[in-house]
């Protein structure tokens, strides 16, 4: 049997599994308006495609923290303040990008549009880089002190190995994207986006590779959970052939569903890796925050069980709900919201 | 360098003043435009279903700016509070995950649905969505409410390992503040939306543009507002007789009496406080009036702050428990004021619905009614400051000072930068939202929409924006 504490190390795993795989493909939205779309109305059908999802795909990140806060407040206390800066900038984006959707259809003036085509760029591109360097930071290891307390440099935050994670997370929700356009558009947009993923398959390939050898010498992971993770990059390299087979054969759907199998990998194994850590301490082990010593009491953890176990049937089944009602591609010759 | 705690203060406040311009906005329109839609369904006019996508225009611009500056509420405890996150995090973390849970999927999936459902869904189950969102946004206010109220009066937890733990979470959610402070503020938020609608409607009616259109709105919105600016008041009566009892420091704050009240006590209209003396130079008071505020009754005594700090002092040792008075006095009597003055409007404008007479010049009034949409904004923020400035020096009453709740690792340059991107990006926020909101105003709800023409390069040449501007 799984203890509370463990409980909530899964939920919160399964919470940013969910978020990087929803928001995901729509940051890849996001960032393919740049060069995807080849005028207003294609840059349209592309925000169309993810406007009834993105504000509820976002909540799980929002979910993620408040689960964070409530069952590992330490975690939350440290990581949040630790990472002080990239937050804030993280934060600048996602205000930015919110508004850019409801507001970008308001005006018809050409430069009104830019600008909130920035801002979609801009956000839908900074937000997963961020969080990749936050993610490969938790693995690295940290300055957290004997009081828990992270007093990070720049250069602890961003270094080649943070980078090369961030990067990795951008392209991957920019594939994944790319592969929801085909999933949902027509026509030679739909075309272009899945030509568009298919080659950037390789990169990506690439990307994951460096990341993973990179992991091996950084981190301790594979010492400490080696078989496991040896057992996901398996999975993951199926993953990955079986994507590119079936953007080869045009079946947009699998192709979607193994990018997304990619992303809850990839995710999954951070927190396979990290396990029973929470935050790895570069000072001392005996520093790291584990999903004891960063975690609410008891009864605490019970209460919260027994309600997110009781929400979250309901959050995911209206949520696939929403899924079903649109799940017809958009058109452009039809009515676009946004 | 500036203080870090001053620096994180303001940030707070600045963020959450910010943040509740938009939240109590939307909690009210969405209620106003679930009852539109509700009329549409049920009576199958479309004059109602033209009603909903009006004001549905406005409460969506609206509802996404609160949406994106409700993410850095969540994020800046943990960012610049960090030792208050350790602390209660136990406690204090669960309801904000909760809201997550319950409240904002409800509304965010919903809202999707709403928007983009018009042709995919049947019109019942269109109307339920909007009233889920609205239940979301409902639930979104009483779970954060929850969290606010163990900052006013912690229950629930005991304290283990140096921290908060919580022990009963019924308590918690049952909390007597929670049970005072919740209905203050959803009444509250309602009448925020009335008074945005009545407003508009009023100018509209003016102006003589889509007069019928508008009058059916300002009818449903201030029967909605006189409603809950009455709500307002009378769970605010409740929850001032709560304060007297749990935190008594605040309510003399509130009052600036320094000494004792006098039996009867006294309600006092203006006082000319001096911090230093401790005293009031110049008072005007309504005799009984305090009494009757504080125990529904004209008699009774209320201690004052000097007497209170010195309780206090042999209860959590020494230290300076009195809050920043003037600014607790002031902002108490702002929110007093321009509540009541809400429901002398609303009760004027019911009068005039009821007796038909709404087509009348009305003018003086309807231009009172235009610049009282600000009145909900002032009492709210007033209402805000004053709690929350009235707590101080604590953050969690009793348990934790503010100075103790800043995060140890952050320096000023850090909070300093937050800050100013922050009141920037919000500042460029509130100037586009108010433009937006002008333009749609001014287009009215007959309006084609125009904005999205892929074959025009100028929209602002078609005849559809001239007509109206």
């Amino acid at each position: 049997m799984l203890s509370l504490n463990e409980l909530w190390f899964v939920l919160v795993a399964v919470l940013f599994i969910g978020f990087f795989f929803l928001e995901g493909f729509d940051f890849g939205i996001g960032m393919s308006t740049k060069f995807l779309a080849k005028n207003d109305t294609e840059k349209r059908v592309l925000i169309n495609s993810i406007g009834p999802f993105w504000d509820a795909n976002e909540v799980w990140l929002l979910t993620a923290g408040g689960a964070m806060f409530a069952a590992f407040p330490n975690w939350y206390a440290t990581m949040f303040s630790g990472y002080y800066t990239p937050l804030v900038v993280l934060l600048l984006a996602l205000i930015g990008r919110g508004v850019a959707f409801e507001f970008r259809g308001k005006v018809g003036h050409e430069k009104w549009k830019k600008i909130w085509d920035i801002a979609i760029f801009i956000g839908s591109i900074v937000p997963p880089f961020l969080l990749g360097v936050v993610f490969s930071g938790l693995l690295k290891g940290l300055p957290i002190d004997g009081e828990m307390e992270m007093k990070a440099g720049l250069f602890d935050m961003v270094n080649l190995y943070t980078l090369v994670g961030g990067i990795t997370v951008v392209v991957l929700c920019l594939v994944h994207g790319l592969l929801f356009a085909a999933l949902r558009t027509t026509g030679s947009l739909r075309e272009r986006a899945r030509k568009l993923a298919h080659k950037l398959l390789i990169p990506l390939a690439a990307l994951f590779v460096l990341f993973a050898v990179m992991t091996y010498f950084q981190t301790d992971i594979f010492k400490v959970r080696g078989l496991i993770l040896g057992i996901m990059a398996v999975i993951g390299v199926i993953c990955f052939l079986l994507a590119g087979r079936f953007i080869q054969v045009k079946r947009d759907g699998w192709a979607f569903g193994m990018t997304g199998g990619l992303i809850a990998l990839a995710i999954s194994g951070v927190f396979v890796g990290l396990f029973p850590r929470v935050m790895v301490s570069s000072i001392s082990e005996a520093f790291s925050l584990t999903i004891h010593n960063a975690a609410s009491g008891s009864y605490s953890l019970k209460v919260m069980s027994i309600v997110a176990l009781t929400l979250l049937p309901f959050v995911l089944g209206y949520q696939i709900w929403s899924y079903f009602v649109f799940h017809k591609r958009v058109h452009e010759k039809e009515h676009l919201e946004y | 360098m500036m203080d870090p705690l001053i620096l994180a203060r303001l940030q707070f406040a600045a963020t959450t003043i910010f943040h509740y311009f938009f939240v109590p906005l939307s909690i009210g329109l969405v209620v106003l435009i679930a009852i539109m839609e509700t009329l549409y369904v049920v009576k199958g006019k479309e004059e109602y279903k033209k009603m909903t996508k009006f004001w549905g225009k406005l409460f969506l611009i609206n509802f996404a700016v609160g949406v994106v500056t409700g993410i850095i509420q969540e994020f800046q405890f943990g960012m610049n509070w960090s030792d208050y996150s350790r602390f209660v995090g136990d406690v204090f973390g669960a309801p904000l995950a909760i809201e997550a849970l319950f409240a904002f999927f409800m509304e965010s999936t919903f809202i999707g649905l709403w928007i983009f459902g018009w042709d995919r869904l049947s019109k019942k189950v269109h109307l339920l969505c909007i009233w889920l969102v609205a239940l979301g946004t409902t639930m979104s206010a009483f779970w954060i409410l929850a969290a606010n109220s163990f900052m006013q009066r912690p229950v629930g937890f005991t304290v283990n390992n140096g921290r908060a733990e919580m022990n009963d979470f019924f308590a918690l959610i049952t909390n007597g503040q929670l049970l005072v402070e919740f209905p203050h503020t959803i009444f509250a938020a309602f009448a925020t939306g009335a008074f945005m609608i009545t407003g508009i409607s009023a100018y509209k009616m003016l102006r003589k543009q889509d007069v019928e259109f508008f009058k059916k709105s300002f009818i449903i919105a201030v029967i909605m507002g006189l409603v809950s600016s009455l709500g307002t008041a009378l769970a605010g009566h409740s929850q001032a007789q709560y304060l007297v009892e749990t935190q008594p420091m605040k309510m003399a704050a509130s009052e600036g009496l320094w000494g004792e009240s006098g039996d009867p006590a006294p309600w006092t209209v203006y006082a000319h406080i001096d911090t230093e003396d401790q005293s009031n130079s110049f008072e005007i008071k309504i005799p009984y009036l305090l009494s009757f505020l504080s125990y529904s009754k004209f008699n009774g005594e209320i201690k004052g702050m000097l007497e209170l700090q010195k309780e206090y002092e042999q209860t959590y040792g020494p230290g300076d428990y009195i809050p920043p008075v003037k600014t607790t006095f002031w902002s108490f009597r702002i929110m007093v004021a321009a509540g009541s003055l809400m429901i002398l409007l609303t009760l004027y404008g019911c009068y005039l619905a009821w007796r038909k007479k709404l087509d009348r010049p009305n003018t003086w009034f309807y231009r009172a009614m235009l610049w009282s949409i600000s009145l909900p904004f002032i009492a709210n923020t007033a209402g805000w400051i004053m709690t929350e400035i009235g707590r101080q020096p604590w953050t969690v009453f009793g348990l934790m000072q503010t100075k103790d709740s800043i995060s140890p690792s952050v320096t000023s340059g850090q909070i300093l930068f937050s800050l100013i991107s922050f009141s920037t990006i919000y500042t460029a926020l509130g100037i586009v939202m108010v433009f937006l909101f002008l333009k749609v105003i001014k287009k009215g709800p007959n309006a084609v929409d125009v904005d999205h023409d892929d074959h025009g390069s100028d929209p602002y040449a078609k005849e559809g924006y001239h007509a109206i501007s």
